[in-house]
């Protein structure tokens, strides 16, 4: 398994609930993964401008698990999708490991999404018309062309075979989307999210759409991730129990960041 | 990779597409059948129409004809040098014929075109010979009457003609004439004597030329025809007049009989009399006739000459029209035909004739084969060309059908485009799954319309039977066309130019959506359910 990760294994650390100041320990020395200041964001709707994003200040060190939450409307989708470049603020500036990415053009944010920042949603968002295993595969074949892929398949069907492995799912390689339950589907997402190695991931409510049980086993997957690999990890939420989980949790209140919590 | 994969899995999954395309399939297997045979119809047409007419013919503007042949023929081979493979001169003049139709009994009349050849030379500048019916004559034409065999290798079903028919049918005749006389009990001394001297009645007694009253002197004859036809009585069991070959519609009709079976009626048949009615040169001309025997018969399958051809001996006409300049027994033609050798310029050819004999003071029509069909051709291309035109705006139809069928695609996909774009697939990525779907749909629906139309070109024949089994309704049919079988020439290029067309029309149409697709927004197509 560790051949396949490039990721650092360390050791778990003792967890406790008291609240404190500042971050755990062991991240006080990290450096800073993703930065936001004075994001400001607005969408039209018709003739209106509706404000969602008023100057917010995020900061994410590697190795962190950080939560943001807020009621729907506070605009922590949004503050997602400009984390991941799938969208642009229209005033403030984003930087991904001191590189400002916000102002990037297309091709270079592309790259960006592509092998830097892996994602995974509420609703998965798996193409229906492939398997399992293709899905996972499915950043590597955009990544590479088709030459490249074919020359390097045998690697890449062994790590996606790992990939699923890791999240339980070495049974359905062969299985469509519509085959497989909520809690199955968003494992190949998660899958698929690790195929690039990415630096970061973004998490937009993997457990909006899960029941309890499906949902306990996808937390737990995710903080096996930061824990035990070491990943990166940004999760919008508005369950607070799950934040409650998190290194440090962002509260975002009508756009704005109300409060930062930390947790050792 | 991920394009390629995406395209694939689209088109196995989305039927609907796939139904959308078919029109492509029709529109492309109908284009490739309609040019097939067009071309093969086109083709056959060129074909027969190159083999009656020679390459160049020169034709004098008077029915009276160009002076001294010899002259001119000479001037031409100065002019043209290697060019000419053959050359002949010939005389086209309207005429009437008039004959017994032998199933009624009553005479018939028509207007025929009449052409006096040279039957050593005519072979040889068009394929005249080919369309005779006697095997003989197929090889060369002596206007002779054969003993039998007549539409062997062409017409098996053709009726006993030649001697065979002609001695029978004198025989009957003159059964008949003695049964009537019989019957009548009149002695011919009971005929009492015409008041005017006998000239030519036309009638089987022999030639109006030979008959008792020209040897009275009493109208002066001309003096080598009674050398020419020493034989003062005629008998047609055993002699036959100057030959004439009769374009087959002349003298048959086709139809079908009761059972409906294609069968062609002979009004008349080689060994058979006929009566030519021409005009002579005189000023006004006047009528001269004389009488021929059908020796064979052409069928060249294009009814507008099978309809009005007859062809007789070329010195046989200069002589009964008076063709014949008196002082220097020079003959007059009335067309000059050119046959040229494979790979020669017609139109060089023609302008050189055109510029020796100029038109001010000449007044002679030179044209090649093309000029004289010209209408003919250009209506066939024309036709080809329109219907080249409304069937490819039914690709573009079906091409408007994969535009509306693609974008309900993209909408349908709308958020699997959100998701390649979330995953890092450039907008150009995106675009191409699109494109290559186009791509795969046009290919798959013009390749199977490819086979489909050269399936049905190659066995149209036995589908056009089919067809008529069904509905009873002749699709093809030989009376009219002349031809037993439905031609086709498959052009590759084209079925090529088809293919490709069909398949750029399903590519353009899929541009639109495409761009669509790569324009969405990847935030928004994600929030899209």
């Amino acid at each position: 398994m560790s051949s396949a990760f490039e990721l650092p294994r360390l050791e778990p650390q003792p967890t406790s609930t008291a609240s404190q100041e500042t971050l755990h320990p062991r991240l006080l020395q990290a450096p800073v993964v993703l930065k936001a200041s004075g994001v400001i964001k607005s969408y039209r709707k018709g003739k209106v401008e509706v404000p969602v994003l008023n100057g917010v200040d995020i900061e994410v060190v590697e190795g962190e698990f950080q939560a943001i939450v807020g009621a729907s409307g506070s605009g922590k989708s949004t503050l997602l999708h400009l984390l991941a470049t799938l969208d642009r603020p229209d005033r403030g500036e984003i930087y991904f490991e001191e590189n400002r990415i916000d102002n990037l053009p297309a091709a270079s944010r592309d790259i960006l999404r592509n092998r830097y920042i892996g994602m995974i949603f509420q609703f998965y968002h798996l193409l229906p018309e492939l398997t399992a295993l293709e899905n996972v595969l499915m950043p590597v074949m955009i990544n590479h062309g088709m030459v490249s892929y074919m020359l390097q398949r045998r690697k890449f069907r062994k790590r996606a075979k790992e990939l699923l492995d890791l999240v339980g799912l070495s049974h359905r390689l062969k299985h469509r989307p519509r085959e497989m339950s909520g809690g199955e589907m968003q494992r190949v997402a998660i899958a698929r999210s690790l195929m690039a190695n990415p630096r970061l991931l973004l998490a937009d409510e993997p457990t909006g759409n899960l029941d309890r049980s499906a949902g306990d086993e996808i937390m737990e997957i995710i903080h096996d991730l930061n824990s035990t690999y070491d990943v990166t990890i940004v999760m919008v939420t508005h369950d607070m129990s799950i934040a409650a989980q998190a290194d440090r949790t962002v509260r975002l209140v009508e756009g704005r960041v109300e409060s930062v919590s930390f947790q050792s | 990779m991920y394009k390629l994969l995406l395209s694939w899995r689209y088109l196995k999954s989305r039927y609907i597409a796939l139904a959308s395309i078919v029109s492509v399939t029709l529109g492309v297997a109908t284009l490739i059948v309609v040019n097939s045979v067009m071309a093969g119809f086109s083709d056959e047409m060129h074909k027969r129409l190159h083999g009656i007419l020679s390459d160049i013919v020169i034709r004098s503007h008077d029915l009276n004809g160009l002076p001294d042949a010899e002259w001119h023929m000479d001037e031409i081979r100065q002019i043209t040098g290697d060019d000419i493979e053959a050359m002949t001169a010939a005389i086209q003049i309207p005429a009437m014929i008039n004959f017994r139709n032998n199933i009624q009994g009553q005479w018939i009349t028509q207007p025929i075109t009449l052409i006096g050849i040279d039957q050593e030379t005519y072979g040889g500048v068009s394929d005249f010979s080919e369309y005779l019916l006697h095997p003989e004559n197929r090889q060369q034409l002596d206007f002779l009457l054969k003993e039998n065999d007549y539409g062997l290798g062409k017409r098996e079903r053709f009726p006993v003609s030649g001697w065979a028919r002609r001695r029978v049918s004198a025989e009957w005749e003159q059964g008949a004439v003695e049964a009537q006389t019989d019957g009548l009990e009149i002695d011919a001394s009971d005929i009492p004597p015409s008041p005017f001297p006998l000239v030519d009645d036309g009638g089987v007694e022999g030639r109006g030329d030979t008959v008792d009253g020209l040897v009275d002197g009493e109208i002066p004859g001309v003096p080598f025809q009674a050398v020419d036809e020493p034989q003062l009585t005629f008998d047609p069991a055993v002699e036959q007049h100057t030959g004439i070959v009769l374009g087959i519609s002349i003298c048959s009709i086709r139809g079908r009989d009761v059972n409906g079976e294609l069968a062609d009626y002979y009004f008349a048949l080689p060994g058979d009399d006929v009566k030519i009615t021409v005009p002579n040169t005189g000023q006004p001309p006047k009528a001269v006739s004389d009488s021929f025997t059908i020796v064979d018969f052409y069928e060249s399958e294009m009814s507008e000459y099978d309809s009005s051809f007859a062809f007789v001996p070329l010195s046989k006409i200069q002589n009964l029209r008076g063709m014949v300049d008196v002082q220097s027994g020079t003959k007059s033609v009335s067309t000059i035909q050119l046959k040229l050798k494979d790979g020669v310029d017609l139109n060089v050819v023609k302008e050189k004739l055109q510029a020796r004999f100029p038109i001010q003071q000449f007044g002679y029509q030179i044209q090649t084969w093309r000029d004289m069909q010209g209408p003919l051709l250009a209506a066939v291309q024309l036709e080809t060309t329109i219907l080249n035109i409304l069937l490819f705006l039914i690709i573009a139809v079906a091409g408007f059908g994969i535009l509306a069928t693609f974008f309900m695609i993209v909408v349908e996909k709308t958020r699997d485009v959100g998701i390649l774009k979330s995953l890092g697939a450039p907008s150009g990525g995106v675009m191409s799954i699109f494109l290559g779907y186009g791509l795969s749909l046009g290919t798959v629906g013009s390749g199977v319309g490819l086979v489909l139309g050269l399936l049905f070109v190659d066995h149209i024949n036995t589908i056009a039977g089919w067809i008529e089994k069904i509905t009873g309704q002749e699709v093809f049919d030989p009376t009219v066309y002349y031809f037993n079988e439905i031609p086709v020439i498959v052009n590759p290029l084209t079925c090529v130019w088809v293919v490709l067309g069909a398949v750029g029309i399903a590519v353009i149409a899929s541009i639109l959506p495409a761009r669509k697709a790569a324009k969405l927004h990847p935030v928004e197509a994600l929030r899209y359910e």
